[in-house]
């Protein structure tokens, strides 16, 4: 009995501890994002590993996604007559939801557990201690620059996700299955609003690039470093963010469309 | 890894990006729609608003001038008062402009189609529309319905 205490105390504490940890490190990387900013090519390379290289993965996946949702709609609208407003579901599920959200989980999937296991094997290699053995602030040369990249890429992937995933719809819905060509365009036009919709998606991509940035960078500065402990950094980061991610998609929904 | 390489790719990245951004802005949304702030005011009560919301537009022989901006409740006249906002190419419309709340569709959203009248004077900024035909309640119309085919069945 005594035991279970000691055990749920040890996890509580253990809780409270890495959310500590991994808030005062999100105060390190705020206070030397101006000594990065002024060697932006450091940036330029990161920008290059997390964005550049994610790109495949979201074009792929926007472009199927798109084309389920266009089909899936079709034959759903069809029953009521209402096939022409298969543009405005397509476009306003893509830049409400879909686009920032499933680009946030394959941006976790593929540059969040790629930014972990560098920086977790860095540490695990000691190459953080001799940088500090350098006089060189790790956090400032590895940490910053990938937190601001992953920041900056985010709101450019969601909006690739979305256009790519319209497109997608377009193609099934009109090029396939015969949807007029101008009311999907003209009653998308009509419902999409761009402060509305377009702006809260982008807001929604920012603070998920935020996130997902921030708990990459923090598993892999905070790894155990051995192999196990890299590769179990590697797995939460995946995990947590995905869950992150949704639950703040509830609460900016909530915040947004709540009215 | 290329220095020339990184630089193309995180080009061709960021263009791909504000080129869908881009997109999205015109082609998605109705940015392209919404062409001017400037505009002027109208007023309108009416009995019954129905479905109207603000933002819903405001057409003449179909063509939209303008959009529903404020709807508030008169309680001194017990009705609705509906505020447009028409854009101000369309500053010719005449005193006896007539307002009605149509349906687009049978089940589509509520409108507000204006109808020049005859008069030799224009509707200025913040004046109030005086014609006005309220908003079709369905069940009301079925309701009429039903008591005057009961009532038509009654006599014969």
């Amino acid at each position: 009995m005594l035991d279970v205490l000691q055990k749920l105390g040890k996890a509580t504490l253990g809780f409270f501890e890495r959310l500590g940890r991994g808030h005062l490190f999100l105060l390190q990387i705020f206070a030397t994002i101006p000594g990065v900013l002024i060697r932006p090519r450091l940036i330029l390379i990161q920008l290059y590993s997390v964005g550049v290289l994610t790109l495949p993965i979201i074009l792929v996946s926007a472009l199927f996604v798109g084309m389920v949702m266009g089909l899936q709609g079709y034959n759903t609208l069809v029953d009521f007559g209402a096939e022409d407003s298969l543009g405005v579901m397509v476009a306003l599920s893509l830049v409400r939801e879909l686009g920032p959200v499933v680009a946030a989980l394959l941006f976790a999937g593929r540059a969040g557990s790629a930014l972990t296991a560098e920086i977790g094997l860095m540490k695990a290699t000691e190459q953080l201690s001799g940088m500090e053995m350098m006089a060189i602030d790790p956090v400032q040369r590895v940490v910053t620059p990938r937190f601001l990249a992953s920041f900056i890429t985010m709101p450019l992937l969601a909006a690739i996700f979305s256009a790519i995933g319209i497109f997608g719809g377009y193609l099934v819905g009109v090029e396939l299955l015969g949807v007029d060509d101008g009311a999907f365009w003209a009653q998308m036009q009509d419902k999409v609003d761009l402060r509305g919709d377009v702006y809260n998606g982008i807001i929604k991509s920012v603070v998920f690039g935020f996130v997902a940035g921030w708990i990459a960078l923090y598993e892999g500065y905070d790894a155990v470093p051995t192999a196990a402990g890299v590769s179990r950094a590697t797995t939460r980061t995946v995990v947590h963010t995905s869950l992150v991610v949704l639950g703040l998609d509830f609460v900016l929904t909530a915040m947004m469309f709540g009215d | 890894m290329n220095n020339r390489t990184v630089e193309i790719g995180v080009g061709l990245f960021v263009a791909l990006g504000i080129a869908a951004l881009f997109m999205l802005a015109m082609q998605v949304s109705n940015l392209g729609t919404v062409t001017s702030s400037d505009s002027y005011i109208l007023k309108a009560g009416f009995e019954n608003v129905g479905g109207l919301k603000v933002r819903s537009p405001v057409t003449v022989s179909g063509v939209r001038v303008g959009r529903v901006s404020a709807i508030d409740y008169d309680d001194n006249a017990f009705e609705a008062v509906v505020t447009m906002s028409i854009y101000s190419d369309y500053d010719g419309f005449p005193e006896d402009t007539s307002a009605s709340i149509f349906t687009a569709g049978l089940l589509g959203e509520q409108y507000i189609a204006l109808e020049p009248g005859g008069s030799m004077e224009n509707l200025a900024d913040g004046d109030r529309v005086q014609l006005t035909q309220s908003a079709l309640v369905m069940e009301q119309v079925i309701g009429q319905f039903l008591y005057s085919s009961a009532s038509a069945g009654g006599k014969e």
